[in-house]
């Protein structure tokens, strides 16, 4: 069984990281920061002007730990990894299912299917926080809209249609997504979903979310040996991570959504936590990204227990799990894809 | 599991101050310093059982004393710190 490893996030610009035996330094003007055994990471997460050695660098490589660069406000900039790894025959088997006439339709229908179940939940859990059946109304009616779509699901007969439910799913749910924020002033306004760049807080921390969540879910297709750009229900496209973001749209309402509206709904994000930029773009700034990261790494820590495994499990390791279970499906072993869907 | 390793290395001699040196470098590999010759380290098996051999590999039996402990967990629950302390758990978010 796979233990969730940390993540080591550097935002501080101007940082070194360094190879020291099996530990990675981090100096800061050249004092050290933090010294961490490698065995504790998993991944390395870098924004904007941090400098890794290349000892180290070859280190991460040999051992499969990822290294990626995000710019300050987490656009994906770059990704190291090591010689290919992972089973051949998996990526072979990978492959031949996108050219099945079938099979890519199928997966996709199995990651709309979670998707809409748990922007579903989302909603309803919202409706039952609300306050008053006022404020509750409209999110009951995402819900219920969101319910016919999962009925029709079954029915949709080409990959076009599946993404044209996927497409309206979104849609009526970003239009619900402003009653899901509580509190009265209008703190936040979210107007629909916007992004490169983002015009609101509400879309710039979303974004930001969603990019540490990609970086996961490739992260974990390539930990069980998957091609992370050979996707189903996103068309391929050259350097555009397709069955990354396939994986990741199931987990998006969990570990993007429902955790943007915990830290704005807490309070715990205001509007100091975000850069105006000229031009209307709005951006996390340091303070911000460090809460934001802080509170990501800490929803992984929630226990769950998977509905399909029946097993009790960080949220975190969910991706990999999903990854492992859509591989047994590719190779045949699953007859379908079970996403995973949250309580 | 979280294991405290704590060492009394002889420094009478070069060679005493040289497995000085190397039982901490092992020990940072593993965890982190909490005080001077005491290092806490969350391993699992087979990192404990690294940690182990590359320590005994450098200890003299004679003249060096080593000593492990498995602690008892949740470690908040059963350690109590006083005075300084600039322990960083590392499963916890790590942002800097």
């Amino acid at each position: 069984m796979k233990t969730l490893l940390n993540t080591l996030y550097v935002q501080t610009q101007g940082a070194l990281l360094r190879l020291d035996h099996d530990t990675l330094k981090v100096e800061v003007e050249g004092r050290p920061r933090l010294q961490v055994p490698l065995h504790h990471l998993g991944s390395l997460v870098l924004f904007g002007e941090v400098c890794v050695t290349p000892a180290l660098l070859a280190r991460c490589a040999a051992d499969g730990r990822t290294v990626a660069w995000l710019s300050l406000h987490g656009r994906f900039q770059a990704r190291v990894e090591g010689p290919v790894s992972g089973n051949v025959l998996l990526r072979r088997a990978q492959h031949e299912a996108l050219d099945d006439p079938h099979r890519p339709r199928e997966i996709a229908r199995h990651l709309v299917a979670g998707k809409l179940r748990n922007l579903r939940t989302v909603l309803l859990r919202g409706a039952r926080e609300a306050e008053g059946p006022e404020a509750a109304a409209p999110l009951s009616q995402a819900a219920r809209h969101l319910a016919e779509l999962l009925r029709e699901l079954p029915q949709a007969s080409h990959l076009e249609e599946i993404r044209g439910l996927e497409g309206d799913a979104s849609r009526r749910y970003f239009a619900a997504f402003p009653h899901l924020l509580l509190g009265e002033g209008e703190v936040f306004t979210f107007r629909g979903r916007n992004r490169r760049p983002p015009l609101d807080p509400v879309n710039a921390l979303l974004s930001f979310l969603y990019t540490l969540l990609l970086h996961d879910c490739v992260g974990a297709l390539e930990g069980v040996g998957l091609d992370p750009q050979v996707g189903f229900l996103h068309a391929l496209r050259p350097g555009r991570p397709a069955l990354g973001l396939d994986l990741m749209e199931e987990l998006r309402p969990i570990l993007g959504d429902r955790l943007a509206l915990t830290l704005l709904n807490r309070r715990q994000l205001t509007e100091k936590d975000f850069d105006r930029r000229p031009g209307g773009a709005v951006l996390l700034n340091e303070a911000g990204r460090k809460k934001v990261l802080v509170a990501y790494q800490e929803r992984k820590q929630q226990e769950i227990t998977h509905p399909f495994l029946e097993q009790k499990l960080p949220l975190g390791l969910v991706p990999h799990l999903q990854a492992r279970l859509l591989a047994r499906h590719l190779r045949g072993e699953l007859s379908a894809y079970p996403p995973y869907l949250h309580h | 599991m979280q294991v405290l390793v704590t060492y009394d290395v002889s420094t009478e001699t070069p060679a005493g101050r040289r497995r000085l040196q190397k039982v901490a470098q092992a020990c940072k590999n593993f965890g982190q310093r909490v005080q001077k010759s005491v290092f806490e380290c969350t391993v699992d098996e087979m990192h404990f059982e690294r940690l182990v051999r590359a320590l005994t590999a450098i200890i003299h039996r004679e003249e060096d004393s080593l000593r492990i402990y498995r602690l008892m967990e949740p470690v908040e629950k059963y350690v109590q710190v006083y005075g300084w302390d600039k322990k960083v758990d590392f499963e916890r978010p790590l942002v800097v």
